[in-house]
């Protein structure tokens, strides 16, 4: 189908709706229920056929997209911030519970202070979940990543929730050019879910047994092999993903004017858009400059994360989220992939973009030059001069 | 056909625990078309120890606060699959799990009017934890968490009423029952699974570990929590009260609770002995608000 101009929102929710779930819940929460209402109203309209359960929590979306799951049908919720936090216990268990629930995150910060705008600390602190994580760059990888999402989750060897998270009102409430696929070609992509187990009668199981210490922690190793197994699995459904679809899709990452650079900028989301401006620019300038996209960032792929970066002299990562106390997130990761390596890059960490705060492409030329001087630690980015910082030095 | 095993015998809880009997009781009057949501909680702690299983029907256990909803998920995902008409969605669980921890999930699903019949079986505290105080424990019960002492006469608090808070909701059946009378259990949860929509049934089951009586006196002392007026059992549909078990011979509250290890410390005090009047009072506010006694 050719692209259509439109809002982020209305994308991610026809391709929910061409997904075919059968079960829908949400609970509003700014700024992902534009998504969620669009849903409602295709249902409303007659144009999908689902349950759409109204609940009075995200703790409750959660649990009703599990309980539904487990009855063997696909499943869809979306949320954010504190209401992806509240049903942080819930994805625990559906994970642990191998069902392949699929949610999109509006990415918005965490109270407090209270603050409605985007940058990912929600979503990082999901990452020990056991959810597959997903990082799109615009509205088109919004779409073709919760797609992508489904097919990975229901693989039998994998059999995990996954979550597609998208930049908070950045891209949701952003008009941009999607190309929304046909109804048969999602169809060829992504066949109906078909339970390993499943609530019924006729064949009655346990689900949710208890484990002592003799088999608990064989329960959660088989969760970090599926792990491990879904890099394969996001591979071969990019594959497929471009023949069914015809059009290509950087599933785990993607290099930017990477061949020849020594310096690479390293991040998740939609500020890889302007990094790529930024590369273009320096480029033409003459500088080896380019990018690596994180796509996906549970299972960390950090084989190919250590063969895109290690001929890099440096490598700057930035994070929208911070583990208070230690740094960035994916830049501890990062260096962690060099752990051992005879000569590892230099590799510098920044906090930037908390809050909502604009990264401009300023932002982030400062932040090259300085990196190309010296290694940054956890550096936060563009802090106000004018204010008065209580408790710091 | 004999439905009597779909609560299989093998399961690991106390003697004499009488949510154990009641849940096989709730089993046998459905019989084998059901699936249940099953919280976090002696219940599930004792049925499903990996890789054994007393459930000989599908059953889920998620989380404590969560089983309304997961029924929920369930019941939609019977209804997206036309599936609704031949299977009856039960959340069951005990009373922290219903009338604290999970009373806003539950109170959502009540709203909703999904066809769920809500099982809370009553032991009146946290019993899997090692029985601490829930907002379904009686007045002056000890617990760990609301101990008798030199200044306390244990709980301070009364019992929540949950039936009540069911009604307000509009659901078309709500009732209360006990394990010291299997019929009218029976009888009520067979009438509950044959109403469509939300349906609420609460049972009194006693703990002998918690209350700290003889596993033995387990009946016993359900039909007194009944006989004294303490424990009503009764049915509201559509909001009218459409029953009441009448009490034949009225017992003083004094026989249900001086069995009882978590109501010792009432009769070994002046001021415990002020309390028993006090709690009298309660049962006597029940046989005249429910009119438990026959007329005449």
């Amino acid at each position: 189908m050719a692209p259509r101009m439109i809002r982020g929102a209305q994308a991610v929710a026809e391709a929910a709706a061409l997904c075919r779930p059968q079960v829908i819940s949400a609970y509003p929460i700014t700024p992902q229920t534009v998504i969620v209402e669009e849903l409602a109203q295709m249902i409303a309209n007659g144009k999908l056929e689902a349950e759409f359960v109204n609940v009075e929590s995200e703790h409750s979306a959660a649990s009703v997209v599990l309980g539904a799951s487990a009855t063997g049908v696909r499943v869809y919720t979306a949320s954010s911030s504190q209401g992806l936090l509240l049903m942080s216990e819930v994805l625990y268990n559906i994970a642990g519970m191998r069902l392949p629930v699929v949610l999109t995150c509006a990415n918005r910060s965490v109270s407090a202070p209270l603050n409605i705008w985007n940058d990912q600390q929600d979503s990082i602190s999901l990452r020990d979940s056991g959810c597959l994580q997903f990082y799109a760059e615009n509205n088109q990888e919004a779409v073709d990543l919760l797609l992508l999402a489904y097919r990975v989750a229901e693989d039998h060897g994998v059999m995990l929730p996954a979550l597609v998270c998208v930049d908070g009102f950045l891209l949701p409430h952003a008009y941009e050019a999607v190309d929304v696929p046909e109804p048969k070609e999602v169809d060829a992509f992504l066949p109906p879910y078909q339970p390993l187990y499943r609530l019924d009668p006729d064949e009655p199981l346990t689900f949710g047994a208890y484990a002592e210490p003799d088999k608990y922690m064989e329960a959660r190793y088989m969760m970090q092999r599926a792990q491990e197994k879904a890099i394969s699995v996001i591979q071969e459904a990019g594959h497929s993903f471009e023949k069914v679809f015809g059009r290509p899709i950087s599933a785990l990452m993607e290099r930017y004017r990477m061949d020849d650079a020594s310096t690479a900028l390293v991040a998740m989301g939609s500020v890889i858009g302007t990094i790529k401006d930024v590369v273009d620019e320096l480029r033409s300038q003459g500088q080896r400059v380019g990018a690596l996209k994180i796509v996906t960032y549970r299972p960390f792929p950090k084989e190919l994360i250590y063969h895109a970066l290690k001929e890099m002299e440096n490598i700057i990562v930035l994070d929208k989220a911070v583990s208070l106390g230690s740094g960035g997130p994916l830049a501890t990761e990062i260096r962690a992939a060099f752990q051992g390596s005879p000569q590892p890059p230099r590799v510098s960490g920044v906090i930037a973009g908390l809050g909502g705060r604009d990264i401009t492409m300023d932002t982030i030329k400062r932040i090259i030059s300085q990196a190309q001087k010296e290694v940054l630690e956890a550096e936060f980015v563009d802090l106000r001069e004018d204010m008065e910082l209580e408790g710091v030095d | 056909m004999d439905t009597s095993h779909l609560f299989a015998s093998g399961h690991s809880a106390c003697p004499g625990c009488g949510q154990a009997i009641a849940a096989r009781l709730v089993l046998r009057a459905t019989g084998k078309d059901v699936i249940i949501a099953n919280p976090t909680g002696c219940l599930e702690i004792f049925s499903s120890n990996y890789t054994a299983s007393s459930w000989e029907v599908p059953w889920i256990h998620s989380l404590f606060e969560n089983a309304a909803p997961v029924a929920s998920g369930i019941e939609s995902a019977l209804k997206a699959t036309g599936r609704l008409d031949k299977i009856t969605v039960i959340a069951q669980g005990g009373d922290g799990a219903m009338a604290d921890i999970g009373l806003g999930a539950l109170s959502g699903t009540w709203e909703r009017g999904h066809d769920i019949l809500t099982i809370c079986y009553d032991n009146e505290a946290y019993m899997n934890t090692g029985i601490q105080r829930s907002g379904l424990t009686p007045y002056d019960a000890s617990t760990t968490t609301s101990p008798a002492g030199e200044v306390s006469l244990g709980n301070p608090r009364l019992k929540k009423d949950l039936p009540q808070i069911a009604v307000a909701h509009g659901l078309p059946y709500v009732a209360t029952a006990s394990v010291g009378y299997p019929q009218d259990l029976d009888k009520k949860v067979k009438k509950a699974v044959s109403i469509r929509g939300p349906k609420y049934i609460q049972i009194h089951v006693p703990c002998p570990l918690g209350w700290r009586h003889d596993s033995a006196l387990s009946i016993d002392i359900a039909r007194l929590a009944v006989q004294t007026g303490l424990f009503p059992i009764i049915e509201i549909e559509a909001g009218q009260l459409t029953s009441a078990r009448k009490i034949g011979k009225k017992r003083g509250v004094e026989e249900y609770l001086r069995p009882q290890g978590r109501f010792r410390h009432l009769f070994e005090s002046p001021a415990g002995q002020q309390e028993l009047k006090k709690i009298q009072e309660i049962a006597d506010r029940n046989i005249e608000r429910y009119g438990l006694i026959r007329a005449g």
